[in-house]
Protein backbone atom coordinates (compact mmCIF):
# COMPACT_ATOMS: atom_id res chain seq x y z
CA UNK A 1 0.00 0.00 0.00
CA UNK A 2 1.51 3.31 -1.06
CA UNK A 3 1.99 6.23 1.27
CA UNK A 4 -0.13 9.32 0.45
CA UNK A 5 1.31 11.69 3.03
CA UNK A 6 3.59 13.53 0.64
CA UNK A 7 2.75 17.21 0.76
CA UNK A 8 2.50 17.45 -3.01
CA UNK A 9 -0.51 15.11 -2.91
CA UNK A 10 -2.59 17.17 -0.49
CA UNK A 11 -5.48 18.56 -2.53
CA UNK A 12 -5.42 22.33 -2.80
CA UNK A 13 -2.12 22.75 -0.95
CA UNK A 14 -0.54 24.77 -3.72
CA UNK A 15 -3.48 27.19 -3.81
CA UNK A 16 -3.46 27.56 -0.04
CA UNK A 17 0.22 28.38 0.17
CA UNK A 18 0.23 30.81 -2.74
CA UNK A 19 0.60 34.50 -1.82
CA UNK A 20 -2.80 36.14 -1.86
CA UNK A 21 -3.67 39.27 -3.81
CA UNK A 22 -2.43 42.61 -2.48
CA UNK A 23 -5.15 45.23 -2.64
CA UNK A 24 -3.96 48.66 -3.72
CA UNK A 25 -5.74 51.93 -3.57
CA UNK A 26 -6.05 53.55 -6.92
CA UNK A 27 -7.57 53.00 -10.31
CA UNK A 28 -5.98 50.69 -12.85
CA UNK A 29 -2.36 49.79 -12.33
CA UNK A 30 -1.10 49.89 -8.74
CA UNK A 31 1.22 52.94 -8.99
CA UNK A 32 -1.92 55.08 -9.33
CA UNK A 33 -2.50 54.55 -5.59
CA UNK A 34 -1.01 57.93 -4.78
CA UNK A 35 -3.80 59.59 -6.75
CA UNK A 36 -6.81 57.69 -5.40
CA UNK A 37 -9.02 60.39 -3.87
CA UNK A 38 -11.34 57.97 -2.03
CA UNK A 39 -11.29 58.55 1.69
CA UNK A 40 -8.24 60.79 1.57
CA UNK A 41 -7.57 63.83 3.71
CA UNK A 42 -5.99 67.20 2.97
CA UNK A 43 -2.42 65.92 3.24
CA UNK A 44 -2.94 63.42 0.43
CA UNK A 45 -4.69 65.97 -1.75
CA UNK A 46 -1.74 68.31 -1.31
CA UNK A 47 0.67 65.47 -2.06
CA UNK A 48 -1.21 64.47 -5.24
CA UNK A 49 -1.59 68.08 -6.39
CA UNK A 50 2.12 68.64 -5.78
CA UNK A 51 2.97 65.74 -8.08
CA UNK A 52 0.55 66.88 -10.78
CA UNK A 53 1.75 70.48 -10.71
CA UNK A 54 5.33 69.20 -10.74
CA UNK A 55 4.67 67.16 -13.86
CA UNK A 56 2.90 70.15 -15.39
CA UNK A 57 5.86 72.44 -14.67
CA UNK A 58 8.30 69.96 -16.21
CA UNK A 59 6.08 69.78 -19.29
CA UNK A 60 5.93 73.58 -19.41
CA UNK A 61 9.72 73.87 -19.12
CA UNK A 62 10.26 71.78 -22.23
CA UNK A 63 7.41 73.54 -24.02
CA UNK A 64 8.98 76.87 -23.14
CA UNK A 65 12.37 75.79 -24.47
CA UNK A 66 10.67 74.57 -27.64
CA UNK A 67 8.87 77.88 -28.09
CA UNK A 68 12.11 79.81 -27.62
CA UNK A 69 13.63 77.97 -30.58
CA UNK A 70 11.30 80.09 -32.73
CA UNK A 71 13.82 82.86 -32.20
CA UNK A 72 16.23 80.85 -34.29
CA UNK A 73 13.76 80.80 -37.17
CA UNK A 74 13.32 84.52 -37.39
CA UNK A 75 11.89 87.71 -35.99
CA UNK A 76 8.60 87.58 -37.86
CA UNK A 77 7.75 84.10 -36.55
CA UNK A 78 8.50 85.19 -33.01
CA UNK A 79 6.36 88.30 -33.39
CA UNK A 80 3.49 86.20 -34.73
CA UNK A 81 3.77 83.91 -31.72
CA UNK A 82 3.84 86.82 -29.26
CA UNK A 83 0.67 88.17 -30.82
CA UNK A 84 -0.97 84.76 -30.43
CA UNK A 85 0.27 84.45 -26.86
CA UNK A 86 -1.45 87.65 -25.79
CA UNK A 87 -4.99 86.47 -26.54
CA UNK A 88 -7.28 85.64 -23.64
CA UNK A 89 -6.96 81.86 -23.86
CA UNK A 90 -3.17 82.02 -23.61
CA UNK A 91 -3.37 84.53 -20.78
CA UNK A 92 -5.69 82.18 -18.87
CA UNK A 93 -3.09 79.45 -19.39
CA UNK A 94 -0.54 81.87 -17.93
CA UNK A 95 -2.74 82.20 -14.84
CA UNK A 96 -2.92 78.40 -14.65
CA UNK A 97 0.87 78.29 -14.88
CA UNK A 98 1.17 80.81 -12.05
CA UNK A 99 -1.19 78.67 -9.97
CA UNK A 100 1.04 75.64 -10.59
CA UNK A 101 4.18 77.55 -9.64
CA UNK A 102 2.61 79.01 -6.50
CA UNK A 103 1.10 75.74 -5.32
CA UNK A 104 4.21 73.67 -6.02
CA UNK A 105 6.54 76.23 -4.48
CA UNK A 106 4.52 77.01 -1.37
CA UNK A 107 3.68 73.35 -0.77
CA UNK A 108 7.38 72.59 -1.14
CA UNK A 109 8.14 75.10 1.60
CA UNK A 110 5.41 73.52 3.76
CA UNK A 111 6.82 70.03 3.28
CA UNK A 112 10.34 71.28 3.98
CA UNK A 113 9.24 72.97 7.21
CA UNK A 114 7.43 69.84 8.34
CA UNK A 115 9.90 67.34 6.94
CA UNK A 116 12.98 68.79 8.58
CA UNK A 117 11.36 68.54 11.97
CA UNK A 118 10.96 72.31 12.41
CA UNK A 119 7.17 72.00 12.75
CA UNK A 120 6.61 68.24 12.49
CA UNK A 121 3.00 68.39 13.63
CA UNK A 122 1.65 71.51 11.92
CA UNK A 123 1.09 70.34 8.36
CA UNK A 124 -2.61 71.25 8.26
CA UNK A 125 -2.16 74.72 9.74
CA UNK A 126 0.67 75.39 7.29
CA UNK A 127 -1.45 74.12 4.39
CA UNK A 128 -4.23 76.58 5.13
CA UNK A 129 -1.83 79.43 5.84
CA UNK A 130 -0.05 78.90 2.52
CA UNK A 131 -3.41 78.49 0.77
CA UNK A 132 -4.39 81.98 1.90
CA UNK A 133 -1.02 83.43 0.86
CA UNK A 134 -1.09 81.59 -2.48
CA UNK A 135 -4.65 82.69 -3.23
CA UNK A 136 -3.82 86.35 -2.58
CA UNK A 137 -0.73 86.13 -4.80
CA UNK A 138 -2.70 84.35 -7.53
CA UNK A 139 -5.46 86.97 -7.52
CA UNK A 140 -2.86 89.74 -7.69
CA UNK A 141 -1.04 88.01 -10.56
CA UNK A 142 -4.26 87.23 -12.43
CA UNK A 143 -5.39 90.87 -12.28
CA UNK A 144 -2.06 91.97 -13.74
CA UNK A 145 -1.89 89.25 -16.42
CA UNK A 146 -5.49 89.57 -17.59
CA UNK A 147 -5.57 93.32 -17.08
CA UNK A 148 -2.59 93.82 -19.36
CA UNK A 149 -0.43 95.58 -16.76
CA UNK B 1 -36.07 26.09 14.62
CA UNK B 2 -34.84 29.60 13.90
CA UNK B 3 -37.10 31.91 11.89
CA UNK B 4 -36.24 35.04 9.97
CA UNK B 5 -37.85 37.09 12.74
CA UNK B 6 -35.61 35.44 15.34
CA UNK B 7 -32.58 36.56 13.40
CA UNK B 8 -33.33 40.27 13.77
CA UNK B 9 -31.80 42.00 16.77
CA UNK B 10 -34.61 42.74 19.25
CA UNK B 11 -34.85 46.50 18.73
CA UNK B 12 -33.78 46.62 15.05
CA UNK B 13 -35.71 49.29 13.19
CA UNK B 14 -33.65 49.85 10.03
CA UNK B 15 -31.21 48.06 7.78
CA UNK B 16 -27.88 48.77 6.14
CA UNK B 17 -26.62 47.21 2.92
CA UNK B 18 -23.10 45.75 3.20
CA UNK B 19 -20.86 44.99 0.23
CA UNK B 20 -18.22 42.68 1.60
CA UNK B 21 -14.96 41.72 -0.14
CA UNK B 22 -14.70 37.97 -0.67
CA UNK B 23 -11.70 35.92 -1.66
CA UNK B 24 -10.55 32.41 -0.81
CA UNK B 25 -7.26 30.80 -1.68
CA UNK B 26 -7.56 29.25 -5.09
CA UNK B 27 -10.24 31.67 -6.29
CA UNK B 28 -9.48 33.08 -9.72
CA UNK B 29 -10.76 36.50 -8.73
CA UNK B 30 -12.17 38.33 -5.76
CA UNK B 31 -15.77 39.54 -5.61
CA UNK B 32 -18.14 41.51 -3.40
CA UNK B 33 -21.12 39.85 -1.70
CA UNK B 34 -24.08 41.95 -0.63
CA UNK B 35 -25.88 41.53 2.70
CA UNK B 36 -28.73 43.50 4.27
CA UNK B 37 -28.19 43.77 8.01
CA UNK B 38 -30.88 44.88 10.50
CA UNK B 39 -29.59 47.55 12.84
CA UNK B 40 -30.40 47.94 16.50
CA UNK B 41 -29.89 51.36 18.08
CA UNK B 42 -26.22 50.55 18.76
CA UNK B 43 -24.11 48.32 16.56
CA UNK B 44 -20.43 48.30 15.71
CA UNK B 45 -19.08 47.23 12.36
CA UNK B 46 -17.69 44.11 14.03
CA UNK B 47 -21.14 43.29 15.42
CA UNK B 48 -22.62 43.68 11.92
CA UNK B 49 -20.07 41.42 10.25
CA UNK B 50 -20.43 38.81 12.96
CA UNK B 51 -24.19 38.99 12.42
CA UNK B 52 -23.59 38.25 8.73
CA UNK B 53 -21.29 35.40 9.71
CA UNK B 54 -23.87 33.97 12.11
CA UNK B 55 -27.05 34.45 10.10
CA UNK B 56 -26.11 34.73 6.43
CA UNK B 57 -22.74 33.25 5.56
CA UNK B 58 -20.65 31.26 8.06
CA UNK B 59 -17.81 31.07 5.55
CA UNK B 60 -17.11 34.81 5.90
CA UNK B 61 -13.64 35.15 7.41
CA UNK B 62 -12.68 38.03 9.64
CA UNK B 63 -10.20 38.51 12.44
CA UNK B 64 -10.81 40.11 15.81
CA UNK B 65 -10.00 39.67 19.45
CA UNK B 66 -10.32 42.33 22.15
CA UNK B 67 -13.42 44.39 21.14
CA UNK B 68 -11.88 47.62 22.47
CA UNK B 69 -9.22 48.89 20.02
CA UNK B 70 -6.40 47.33 21.94
CA UNK B 71 -5.35 44.25 19.98
CA UNK B 72 -5.26 45.82 16.49
CA UNK B 73 -6.47 42.68 14.75
CA UNK B 74 -9.78 43.89 13.28
CA UNK B 75 -8.51 46.56 10.90
CA UNK B 76 -10.37 46.87 7.58
CA UNK B 77 -11.22 49.53 5.02
CA UNK B 78 -14.76 50.86 5.05
CA UNK B 79 -15.87 53.01 2.15
CA UNK B 80 -12.17 53.55 1.42
CA UNK B 81 -11.10 54.55 4.93
CA UNK B 82 -9.09 52.47 7.39
CA UNK B 83 -10.87 51.67 10.66
CA UNK B 84 -10.93 49.17 13.50
CA UNK B 85 -14.21 47.28 13.20
CA UNK B 86 -14.70 47.01 16.95
CA UNK B 87 -14.94 50.77 17.58
CA UNK B 88 -16.71 51.88 14.39
CA UNK B 89 -20.41 52.69 14.72
CA UNK B 90 -22.37 51.40 11.74
CA UNK B 91 -24.79 54.33 12.04
CA UNK B 92 -21.98 56.68 10.97
CA UNK B 93 -21.27 54.85 7.72
CA UNK B 94 -24.20 55.66 5.44
CA UNK B 95 -26.74 53.32 3.86
CA UNK B 96 -24.35 51.44 1.55
CA UNK B 97 -21.24 50.17 3.29
CA UNK B 98 -18.30 48.65 1.43
CA UNK B 99 -15.94 46.58 3.55
CA UNK B 100 -12.52 45.54 2.23
CA UNK B 101 -9.33 44.16 3.79
CA UNK B 102 -6.56 46.65 4.50
CA UNK B 103 -4.36 47.44 1.50
CA UNK B 104 -0.66 46.87 0.74
CA UNK B 105 -0.39 43.47 2.48
CA UNK B 106 -1.51 40.13 0.97
CA UNK B 107 -5.05 38.91 1.54
CA UNK B 108 -5.34 35.47 3.15
CA UNK B 109 -9.10 35.14 2.90
CA UNK B 110 -12.01 37.59 2.78
CA UNK B 111 -11.18 40.34 5.30
CA UNK B 112 -8.15 38.61 6.80
CA UNK B 113 -4.68 39.70 5.66
CA UNK B 114 -1.24 38.19 6.13
CA UNK B 115 0.53 40.48 8.60
CA UNK B 116 3.91 38.80 8.17
CA UNK B 117 4.98 41.35 5.54
CA UNK B 118 3.93 44.15 7.89
CA UNK B 119 6.07 42.83 10.78
CA UNK B 120 8.98 42.13 8.45
CA UNK B 121 9.33 45.88 7.87
CA UNK B 122 10.32 46.59 11.45
CA UNK B 123 14.03 46.82 12.26
CA UNK B 124 15.19 43.35 13.21
CA UNK B 125 16.38 43.78 16.78
CA UNK B 126 14.90 46.90 18.26
CA UNK B 127 11.13 46.63 18.65
CA UNK B 128 11.23 43.58 20.90
CA UNK B 129 10.61 43.98 24.59
CA UNK B 130 13.66 45.53 26.10
CA UNK B 131 15.48 44.02 29.02
CA UNK B 132 14.19 46.77 31.29
CA UNK B 133 10.61 45.76 30.46
CA UNK B 134 11.05 42.01 30.51
CA UNK B 135 9.39 40.09 33.29
CA UNK B 136 11.38 36.86 33.69
CA UNK B 137 8.44 35.20 35.40
CA UNK B 138 6.08 35.82 32.48
CA UNK B 139 5.84 32.98 30.02
CA UNK B 140 4.89 33.49 26.39
CA UNK B 141 1.88 31.57 25.01
CA UNK B 142 2.43 28.36 23.06
CA UNK B 143 3.77 28.98 19.59
CA UNK B 144 5.06 32.47 20.40
CA UNK B 145 8.80 32.55 21.16
CA UNK B 146 8.76 35.97 22.84
CA UNK B 147 6.56 38.97 23.48
CA UNK B 148 6.73 41.87 21.05
CA UNK B 149 5.76 45.40 21.90
CA UNK B 150 5.78 48.68 20.00
CA UNK B 151 4.64 51.10 22.72
CA UNK B 152 1.37 52.81 21.75
CA UNK B 153 1.37 51.09 18.39
CA UNK B 154 -1.10 48.20 18.31
CA UNK B 155 0.35 46.84 15.05
CA UNK B 156 -2.99 47.03 13.26
CA UNK B 157 -1.43 47.96 9.90
CA UNK B 158 -3.94 50.74 9.19
CA UNK B 159 -1.13 53.26 8.66
CA UNK B 160 0.53 51.08 6.05
CA UNK B 161 -2.81 50.60 4.29
CA UNK B 162 -3.52 54.34 4.25
CA UNK B 163 -0.05 55.38 3.06
CA UNK B 164 -0.06 56.53 -0.60
CA UNK B 165 3.63 55.70 -0.93
CA UNK B 166 3.17 52.14 0.30
CA UNK B 167 0.54 51.88 -2.45
CA UNK B 168 3.25 52.39 -5.05
CA UNK B 169 6.16 50.36 -3.65
CA UNK B 170 6.69 47.44 -1.29
CA UNK B 171 10.24 48.59 -0.56
CA UNK B 172 9.17 51.48 1.68
CA UNK B 173 9.45 50.30 5.28
CA UNK B 174 6.34 52.25 6.15
CA UNK B 175 5.00 54.44 8.94
CA UNK B 176 4.66 51.88 11.75
CA UNK B 177 8.26 50.69 11.56
CA UNK B 178 9.63 54.24 11.36
CA UNK B 179 7.45 55.35 14.26
CA UNK B 180 8.78 52.42 16.29
CA UNK B 181 12.33 53.48 15.45
CA UNK B 182 11.64 57.07 16.49
CA UNK B 183 10.08 55.87 19.74
CA UNK B 184 13.20 53.82 20.45
CA UNK B 185 15.34 56.85 19.66
CA UNK B 186 13.25 58.93 22.00
CA UNK B 187 13.88 56.55 24.88
CA UNK B 188 16.86 54.38 23.93
CA UNK B 189 17.48 52.70 27.32
CA UNK B 190 20.95 51.77 26.23
CA UNK B 191 20.11 50.80 22.63
CA UNK B 192 22.54 51.68 19.82
CA UNK B 193 20.82 54.75 18.40
CA UNK B 194 23.45 55.32 15.72
CA UNK B 195 22.70 51.95 14.19
CA UNK B 196 18.98 52.68 14.39
CA UNK B 197 19.47 56.02 12.62
CA UNK B 198 21.48 54.26 9.90
CA UNK B 199 18.57 51.88 9.42
CA UNK B 200 16.13 54.79 9.07
CA UNK B 201 18.44 56.93 6.93
CA UNK B 202 17.78 55.09 3.69
CA UNK B 203 15.99 55.99 0.45
CA UNK B 204 13.28 53.48 1.40
CA UNK B 205 13.33 54.65 5.02
CA UNK B 206 12.37 58.12 6.23
CA UNK B 207 13.21 59.74 2.90
CA UNK B 208 10.58 57.75 1.01
CA UNK B 209 7.80 59.45 2.98
CA UNK B 210 6.13 62.26 1.02
CA UNK B 211 4.34 63.83 3.97
CA UNK B 212 0.76 63.03 3.01
CA UNK B 213 0.03 62.39 6.71
CA UNK B 214 -2.56 59.71 5.93
CA UNK B 215 -0.91 57.37 8.44
CA UNK B 216 -1.60 59.74 11.30
CA UNK B 217 -5.18 60.22 10.10
CA UNK B 218 -5.71 56.45 10.06
CA UNK B 219 -3.91 55.60 13.32
CA UNK B 220 -6.44 54.57 16.00
CA UNK B 221 -3.88 54.64 18.79
CA UNK B 222 -2.44 58.17 18.91
CA UNK B 223 0.95 57.06 17.65
CA UNK B 224 0.96 59.90 15.09
CA UNK B 225 3.47 58.08 12.84
CA UNK B 226 3.88 60.96 10.38
CA UNK B 227 5.03 63.43 13.03
CA UNK B 228 7.43 60.77 14.31
CA UNK B 229 8.85 60.30 10.83
CA UNK B 230 9.29 64.05 10.54
CA UNK B 231 10.96 64.19 13.96
CA UNK B 232 13.26 61.37 12.84
CA UNK B 233 14.16 63.38 9.75
CA UNK B 234 14.82 66.36 11.97
CA UNK B 235 17.37 64.33 13.90
CA UNK B 236 18.93 63.03 10.68
CA UNK B 237 19.38 66.50 9.20
CA UNK B 238 21.31 67.44 12.30
CA UNK B 239 18.61 68.57 14.66
CA UNK B 240 19.76 72.15 14.08
CA UNK B 241 16.26 73.34 13.23
CA UNK B 242 14.38 71.33 15.82
CA UNK B 243 13.45 73.17 18.95
CA UNK B 244 12.79 71.09 22.08
CA UNK B 245 9.15 72.20 22.38
CA UNK B 246 8.40 71.15 18.80
CA UNK B 247 9.94 67.74 19.44
CA UNK B 248 7.82 67.46 22.55
CA UNK B 249 4.69 68.17 20.51
CA UNK B 250 5.76 65.64 17.90
CA UNK B 251 5.77 63.03 20.63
Amino acid sequence: MSQTTSTDRIPGLEERTRRGPVLRKGVGVSPSGWFDPRGRTIGSWAFAANRITGLGLVFYLYLHLGVLTMLLVGESMWNDFVELATNTVFLLLDVLLIFGILFHGLNGVRVALVGTGIVPDRQKALFWAFTVIGTLLLVYAAIHVLGGE
Amino acid sequence: MQTATDQRPAEATETRRFHVFRYKRGDKASRFDTFDVPLPSRMTLLDALKWIQLHRDPSLMLRHSCYHASCGTCGVRVNGREVLMCVTDVHDLGLDITVEPIANVPVLADLVVDMEEFYARFPDEYPYVRSSEFNPEASAPDGIPAYIRYEDCIECGLCLSACPIAATTDRYVGPAALAAAQRMLEEPRGADTAELLDWADEPDGVWRCHAAFECSEACPSNVNPAARIMALRGVLVGGAFVTPDRMEEAR
